[in-house]
């Protein structure tokens, strides 16, 4: 009743090709931006913006960079972190570097440089794949952190060893710094993950996100019918990379404000690859789903026991979390391998035929 | 030029200057590689037996040694701890066989690993919850003197772990040659199927399968916990066992000690001549990184069997 397309006839190709071609999933997507953009920042208060907001969206961005690797071009990588922490420290070397370049200009070039670092790592997935793969990326992991934590050149060798987000200005507001209000970072960290999960909707249901797919599907036959194996596979190392670097500058510089390269551990990496398989392997909507879902564990954490009037220690907290995201990691690729993502398709498809299923 | 001597020569200069502290850093990396291979074996063992590639075996090292140094702090003698240990890490292997694999069977291969990551956190998570998480000493009565040979100082508890990485390779290769449970397994590593029809129970030889490993990791979690104290890391110290399968080969348990002993050989060598000019602490990386060439050349490991792919 609510959710049924009839009526909605296709005249031309354009509406046919749209990426929401269903008037109510436009509507809903325009509600979305709109609670997102205008009524959060004016209803959520600091603390919320900045510990739960600006954290999840800088995940959902992560997540899809991983999404795009091993959802569509189905390479594991165990090396996120590594190729976030390449983009928060490129992008702070940029900045200090360069005061009066644009932010936006930064994050990029900070995703190039991380575009870069991961074509490097990717070449092996040319003769390996699977598990020896994910072994391969582990060493980018380690290395770049231990790269980051000894070559006192990448933190402009300050004493403590820590990078700091040099206050920069956009339009006027104070973007980043001590002085930055959570709502300008709030808006900017949300704009550009916008932007990036649209480039990404539309590059996998291109050609590059085509071909991805069908090398996931099988190398071989996709190599038969005519897609290079080298350049797919290193071109979703690259873009992958890209939106994990960009992450990663977001997290130093709206995030966090100062970081150090424990920050990019290789638990970030298990984090991120986890919000990929609980969200949906293989979905742009179910990267956001997973990383709401594991950004709001710890909190919900935090709040519920004390909601029921008990007290549970901070450590043992987090032993619960680790223990609550093996399980639901193991539940998902039993019960629901493709996520939060595949449950929300069915549900629409429920709502389709709701309230009269015959 | 300079840069290339200080890279390229220096070092092997150094090496041939003093000869006993070179031979000293080679024993004491074999013996940190046999620690590896400990570890790397039980990967072996399980992925031989199901193709299962288990993410999980550090966690389950972790778990063993948590639980006990657990039960030996509460009083419980360490015989009876150590019979306790196992019979638990027995029961785990059945409820992983019960509540993962059955499910997931007929699975591709990338799922069940990411499968076994799920059960490292939630090994890691259950552990600390149980046993809190702090560093336990682990003594179970290994004597570590330290003694001289020939003007290197080595210390007894390696040489005690050396024989008991011998000891649990001679064991393991009967097993698997001379016993009918060990000839089912190898039957079962070679194809599921045919196995299935001659009547070999295939849950039955998995619930063994991982017993096993679990009983190898709890004697890596008895070598690493007594020589560095039960701790969260030990966790990560088995990653270490990653890059030693690769070069050794995944399927091959000679493969696994031979590759334990390369990588804890190079990157003792690596850090100790190689380290010092960028920094120091290059040991967390260098095996990754020697595993990731190594990779580029001879994807299926030393003797690991060639890699043959069909349409």
């Amino acid at each position: 009743m609510l959710y049924r397309e009839a009526g909605q006839f296709k005249s031309d190709y354009a509406s046919d090709q749209a990426i929401f071609p269903i008037a109510q999933d436009r509507w809903f997507m325009a509600i979305a931006l709109l609670v997102a953009f205008v009524v959060i920042p004016y209803t959520f208060d600091e603390y919320m913006l900045q510990a739960v907001m600006i954290p999840f969206l800088i995940f959902a961005l992560a997540t899809i960079g991983l999404n795009l690797l091993l959802g569509y071009c189905g390479q594991l990588s165990l090396g996120t972190g590594g190729f976030m922490a390449v983009g928060g420290y490129s992008a702070y070397k940029f900045a200090i570097a360069f005061p009066e370049m644009n932010m936006i200009v930064v994050f990029a070039l900070s995703g190039l440089c991380a575009a870069f670092v991961g074509i490097m790592f990717g070449v092996p997935s040319l003769r390996i794949k699977g598990f020896y793969l994910a072994v391969a990326t582990l060493a980018a992991q380690f290395f770049l952190q231990w790269l980051f934590n000894k070559v006192a050149w990448f933190y402009n060798y300050n004493s403590s060893g820590t990078i700091t987000a040099p206050p920069r200005e956009m339009f006027g507001y104070m973007v980043t710094g001590p002085e930055a209000t959570a709502e300008v970072r709030y808006i900017l960290t949300l704009s550009i993950v916008v932007v990036m999960a649209l480039v990404a909707k539309n590059l996998v249901r291109g050609h590059i996100g085509r071909s991805w797919m069908a090398i996931r599907d099988m190398d071989i036959a996709a190599e038969i019918i005519g897609i290079r194996p080298m350049q797919t596979k290193l071109s979703a190392f690259a873009i992958s990379s890209f939106y994990c670097g960009v992450a990663g500058a977001l997290m130093v510089f709206t995030w966090l404000g100062s970081v150090e390269t424990e920050a990019f551990s290789i638990n970030e990496s298990f984090q991120v690859l986890f919000m990929v398989i609980i969200g949906g392997l293989g979905s742009i909507l179910g990267s956001f789903l997973g990383a709401a879902f594991i950004t709001s564990v710890p909190i919900l954490l935090t709040n519920l026991p004390q909601a029921f009037g008990l007290e549970m220690a901070i450590d043992l907290q987090k032993h619960f979390e680790v223990m609550i995201f093996g399980s639901l990691i193991i539940f998902f690729l039993i019960v629901e391998p493709l996520g939060f993502a595949r449950l929300w398709q069915i549900t629409k498809e429920k709502l389709r035929l709701w309230p009269f299923p015959y | 030029m300079d840069v290339l001597l200080t890279i390229f020569v220096d070092p092997f200069l150094d090496m041939f200057s003093d000869p006993v502290f070179f031979m000293e850093v080679i024993v004491t990396g074999l013996l940190t590689g046999v620690m590896y291979s400990l570890v790397a074996l039980g990967f072996v063992l399980i992925f031989k037996a199901s193709g299962v590639f288990n993410f999980a075996q550090g966690a389950m090292v972790l778990f063993a040694a948590l639980t006990l140094v657990g039960l030996m702090e509460r009083g419980v003698p360490v015989w009876l701890a150590l019979i306790i240990t196992a019979g638990l890490m027995t029961i785990l292997a059945v409820l992983i066989e019960r509540l993962v694999l059955r499910p997931l069977v007929n699975q591709p291969e990338i799922i069940l690993f990411m499968a076994t990551i799920g059960i490292t956190f939630f090994l890691e998570g259950f552990g600390e919850t149980v046993w809190g998480s702090d560093i336990h000493p682990l003594d179970v009565g290994i004597p570590a003197e330290s003694f001289e040979i020939a003007g290197m100082l080595l210390n007894e508890f390696d040489i005690y772990a050396a024989v008991i990485g011998a000891v649990m390779v001679v064991t393991l290769a009967i097993f698997f040659q001379k016993t009918a449970i060990g000839r089912a397994l190898r039957a079962v590593a070679d194809d599921h199927q045919a196995a299935l029809s001659v009547g070999i129970p295939l849950k039955t030889i998995w619930i063994v399968v991982w017993s096993v490993a679990g009983f190898v990791g709890l004697v890596a979690g008895i070598m690493w916990g007594s020589k560095s104290g039960v701790q969260f890391s030990l966790s990560l110290i088995a990653l270490k066992a990653l890059p030693v399968l690769i070069l050794g080969g995944f399927t091959s348990i000679p493969g696994a000690i031979v590759g334990g002993l390369i990588i804890g050989v190079g990157e003792k060598i690596a850090e100790i001549y190689w380290g010092p000019l960028v920094g120091g602490a290059i040991e967390t990386w260098f095996a990754f990184m020697l595993a990731l060439v190594f990779l580029l050349f001879r994807p299926q490991g030393l003797f690991g069997e060639k890699i043959i792919e069909r349409v």
